[in-house]
């Protein structure tokens, strides 16, 4: 495969190769919310591009006899927080954010990982744990005394925000309803989506995937939950790529057939659904066919509510929210390139003032804040978010993805909530004054 | 002109070999001056691809040449391992090789003792995935890489602890000759113009290319055929082994990664003038049409500069053909001394030409033996043995090392002037100690300030800087001038070698750069005034 195939394909070499697109413009540096409070991260041009110049063995590293380092000439690269805003803004094109996570992982390769880092890229375990012993675990997690002997021996951070575990987890849940139900046909892709749920759904915020499914039928259509695991990102952030295969792998394996039948692959997390959209290929450098193809399929829900939308097929019978809605979009999001489908969608909403709150990172950047050394630099990074949250007054939030949603509660107090569950919200007092279907099918028969 | 300085010999030529030649004059108890016009390594020596040499290039031509070649590469591992890396070599099949040479190739490796082994292509793929898939054999041969200017001052600075000297910038202008004898010679100082007399009891000429020119001051004729080779620089190694074709030399087949870039060489072109030559865009698109056989995409890689260097090849004039003359490849690459006492009359007063850098050590080895012999001197040659200053061994060149040792120090670009090199000011400030009153393109051959992507464009003005604060310290008065010209000139040679190449992103990054020296800064103004002085360029781009 030529330099060009694997630039086409973004692939691993590809994206070390990229460096050589950086005219040291130091845009990426000015939108980094890491280098701006922090100088332990000297920011992504010098760990991306300037760095990659130092690293030998793209595909191999090579082993130096005698050297301690061959491996990782740099350490300063662990405290990218893999946001992604550099990669979005590069004018160049360099793959910033995707050349530090592989260094990361190169620099971490040949070493057993800390255990906080395994731990925290296993967040399907520790959910699949945690739920089974949910009383317990929830206590612990919120007790200080336990928090402090957690920070001191594995090095989380004692004020990390951490979400409640659920009683059960998502899927069984789901099998138990479908029992309940019996055997029902499966409507073809047009009437049914297949739903992504990531970890957050599955062992904690079940109220999300319940208000995604209800609001998907409440649209037409029926949901699909296939087995799954997690997505993997939380192992590519640690530096932990085989493993992140693994999982890859078993996802695919299993969302492949279903795309290729046309099924869309709905998501309510936008660091899972980024996740297989981009990183598979770009760092995980995973290029079967099933990639390509599941990466087309997938959707994070508010992107397909607004496509509904634009289709004249959403049904627009929002009822009156009469409130103040601050509204951050994490930076997960922005890498998808979609833009701020949740706005569009608040604006449907009637009395809502939904307002974004033009923030790059509320600094948590999936497990990166909740570390010990790094939970300091997530706050700084997130300051000025919360304090405009605090400021607005408004009762609660809105952030697409989970562990903003958890950081910004923690930190605010404001109780965050995901955009479809607003949405539910609005659809939910249209009920209750009897009201009806406002969107074309409606129309059409008035 | 104060009073003649009396020396043993007088070593004319800063390059590796004339460093060679005094370090091996020194150890052997012979005080010795080493004079050289411009900076140590600004000749040939700091414009080849950097090639440690395994030998295999030569083996079917010139067994000779590979027996030297591999013998120095063995002792150069040892007595200047921080020079080296140790990056090994691949000799590819490719498939426009003919099958004769690729099966003779490994039986001429073993018969001139070059360690050749064959390994499978798969293998050689999976470490160098940016290769031509095509490739139908791969030998790995022990080549490698060499730092020249690190490797210079390594020789002067064994040559001063044996009691010798060396002084740059000082240009040979004159020789006097006494009958059979030359009795004084006459330094310019290029700086201040002052002269200086020297009076050696020998003269040994290591001018390479200038050879000629050197010998004709004492009315003796030395025919050089310089030959150009031109080579282009690569932004980041797209291989971190050395890549060779395996056929018979031509132009473009060898990828040598050399610190943080690669260098693909090179042409050969006969010039009449080792001073005057221009790098072409044909050259650079030829170079590039023939490297694409070892690298497919090489199109699409960022190049950094084009420059080239002139090779000090020299046939006894009896044996020049019609056909050397054409293809400089034919003429050997072995080294010959030439004892103007027996060829001229001129008795204390020899040449060494030809030869390479691999080989630098051996040239001034039996140039050394031949001027001890007519001075009495018994000491044997110790170069081979003894491991040279400031090298530690077995510790070969690593390329994360500068990275590493920042990020110890705390990282960050804070502390970087050069950010593409990662030069920092205790590095400048070091440099600055030992070499006063030099330029920044003198800081750049020790330091590598300028030599990455952005080509000087953020280093130049933040080492002008450097240089204006220390001159202030120094007493200088007018820094700002001092300042004014030093960016300019660096800006100037930083410019010209990008010029045959300029084209996709680094044509962008100099439109950047451009824009931040003549819009930002109006450096526009610095040239309406500068001096005569000033705007001299040194011909032919560097590295």
């Amino acid at each position: 495969m030529t330099i060009a195939e694997l630039i086409r394909d973004a692939s691993e070499e590809a994206v070390g190769y990229s460096s050589d697109e950086c005219i040291k413009c130091n845009v990426c540096l000015t939108v980094c919310p890491v280098a701006r409070v922090t100088d332990l991260f000297p920011g992504p041009k010098y760990v991306g591009p300037q760095a990659q110049r130092f690293r030998t063995g793209r595909a191999q590293p090579v082993q130096v006899p005698g050297v301690p380092f061959a491996l990782s000439p740099d350490v300063t690269v662990d405290y990218c927080s893999g946001c992604g805003l550099c990669t979005s803004a590069c004018p160049a094109g360099v793959k910033i954010a995707e050349m530090n996570s592989q260094s990361r992982a190169r620099m971490k390769a040949g070493k057993r990982p800390k255990l906080r880092d395994w731990g925290l890229g296993q967040t399907d375990l520790v959910g699949r744990v945690g739920v089974l012993f949910s009383p317990i675990s929830n206590w612990a997690l919120a007790n200080r005394p336990i928090r402090a002997i957690m920070e001191t021996t594995i090095g989380i951070h004692r004020e990390a925000p951490f979400p409640k575990f659920g009683r059960r987890t998502l899927q069984s849940t789901w099998k138990r309803r479908q029992q309940r139900r019996g055997t029902a046909a499966v409507p073809g892709p047009e009437r049914a989506i297949v739903y992504f749920h990531g970890c957050s759904a599955n062992y904690y915020e079940q109220h999300v995937a319940d208000a995604a499914i209800e609001i998907l039928k409440r649209n037409g259509f029926e949901t699909i939950i296939p087995e799954q695991v997690c997505c993997g990102l939380p192992l590519i952030s640690n530096g932990i790529y085989t493993e992140a295969r693994q999982r890859a792998h078993k996802n695919l394996d299993v969302l492949a057939p279903y795309a290729r039948q046309g099924y869309r692959i709905i998501g309510t997390s936008t660091s899972c659904t980024h996740t297989i959209k981009a990183e598979y290929r770009e760092m995980l450098d995973i290029h079967a066919d099933d990639a390509t193809v599941v990466a087309n399929a997938t959707w994070d829900i508010c992107e397909f509510l607004l496509d509904l939308h634009e289709q004249g097929r959403l049904d627009t019978g929002f009822g009156r929210l009469d409130e103040d809605l601050p509204y951050h979009a994490p930076c997960q999001l922005r890498s998808h390139g979609i833009g701020l489908p949740a706005m569009e969608l608040f604006a449907l909403v009637p009395g809502l003032r939904a307002a974004d709150m033009d923030h790059d990172c509320c600094g948590i950047a999936g497990t990166y804040g909740m570390k010990k050394e790094k939970y300091p630099i997530g706050m700084a990074v997130g300051a000025p978010l919360f304090d405009k949250i605090k400021a607005s007054g408004a009762p609660e939030a809105a952030c697409d993805s989970e562990t903003c949603r958890w950081q910004i509660e923690k930190a605010t107090g404001t109780r965050t909530r995901h955009p479809i569950e607003i949405l539910l919200q609005a659809y939910r007092v249209a009920d209750a004054a009897g009201g009806t279907k406002r969107g074309p099918l409606a129309a059409a028969g008035t | 002109m104060g009073e003649a300085h009396a020396y043993d010999v007088l070593v004319v030529g800063g390059g590796a070999t004339g460093a060679g030649v005094l370090r091996d004059l020194a150890r052997r108890g012979l005080r010795t001056l080493l004079v050289e016009r411009g900076d140590y390594g600004s000749g040939t020596t700091g414009r080849y691809h950097g090639l440690l040499h395994s030998g295999g290039r030569y083996v079917a031509k010139d067994a000779l040449a590979a027996r030297e070649c591999i013998a120095e590469n063995r002792i150069l591992r040892r007595i200047a391992p921080a020079s080296i890396e140790d990056t090994g070599g691949y000799f590819v099949a490719t498939p426009d090789d003919p099958d004769d040479y690729v099966d003779g190739f490994q039986a001429a490796c073993i018969a001139a003792d070059v360690d050749c082994e064959e390994i499978p292509v798969v293998e050689a793929l999976r470490r160098e995935p940016a290769l031509n898939p095509g490739i139908r054999r791969v030998f790995k041969l022990p080549d490698g890489s060499v730092e020249p200017w690190q490797l210079i001052e390594s020789n002067i600075a064994d040559a001063r602890a044996h009691g010798s000297d060396a002084w740059s910038y000082q240009r040979l202008v004159g020789m006097e000759r006494d009958g059979d004898r030359i009795v004084a010679a006459m330094l310019r100082d290029e700086r201040s113009g002052s002269l200086t007399r020297v009076t050696p009891r020998f003269v040994i000429s290591c001018a390479g290319a200038w050879a000629g020119q050197i010998a004709a001051m004492v009315n003796v004729t030395v025919t050089m055929h310089p030959g150009k080779g031109t080579m282009l620089i690569f932004n980041q190694r797209m291989t971190d082994t050395v890549i060779n074709r395996c056929h018979k030399s031509s132009d473009g087949d060898i990828m040598v990664p050399v610190h943080t870039v690669a260098i693909l060489g090179t042409t050969e072109q006969r010039v009449e003038d080792p001073d005057q030559y221009e790098i072409t865009r044909d050259e650079v698109a030829a170079l590039i049409r023939q490297g694409e056989k070892l690298f497919p995409d090489l199109g699409n890689m960022r190049l950094l500069r084009a420059y080239a260097g002139v090779r000090p090849l020299y046939q006894p004039p009896a044996e020049v053909t019609a056909a050397a003359m054409k293809d400089g490849r034919q003429i050997s690459r072995a080294h010959t001394v030439l004892d103007h006492g027996a060829m001229d009359g001129v008795e204390n007063f020899v040449t060494i030409v030809g030869g390479k850098l691999t080989t630098f050590r051996r040239m001034a080895e039996d140039t050394v033996d031949m001027v001890c012999a007519k001075l009495g001197v018994t000491e044997p040659c110790t170069t081979a043995d003894a491991i040279l200053p400031n090298q530690v061994p077995g510790k070969t060149y690593w390329l994360g090392h500068r990275l590493a040792d920042h990020e110890a120090e705390g990282g960050g670009d804070a502390g970087l002037l050069c950010e593409c090199e990662f030069v920092t000011r205790p590095m400048l400030d070091d440099f600055l100690d030992r070499h006063p009153g030099c330029s920044l393109d003198d800081m750049r051959r020790g330091t590598r300030l300028g030599m990455g992507p952005c080509q000087g464009g953020f280093c130049t003005f933040r080492a002008a800087g450097v240089l204006a604060e220390r001159a202030g310290h120094a007493g200088v008065a007018d820094v700002a001038e001092l300042a004014d010209r030093a960016i300019l000139g660096f800006l100037r040679e930083r410019f010209k070698g990008t010029r045959p190449i300029a084209a996709g992103r680094q044509l962008q990054e100099q439109w950047m750069i451009s824009g931040v020296y003549e819009g930002g800064l109006g450096v526009e103004s610095l040239i309406e005034h500068e001096t005569p002085e000033a705007s001299r360029e040194v011909v032919g781009a560097q590295r």
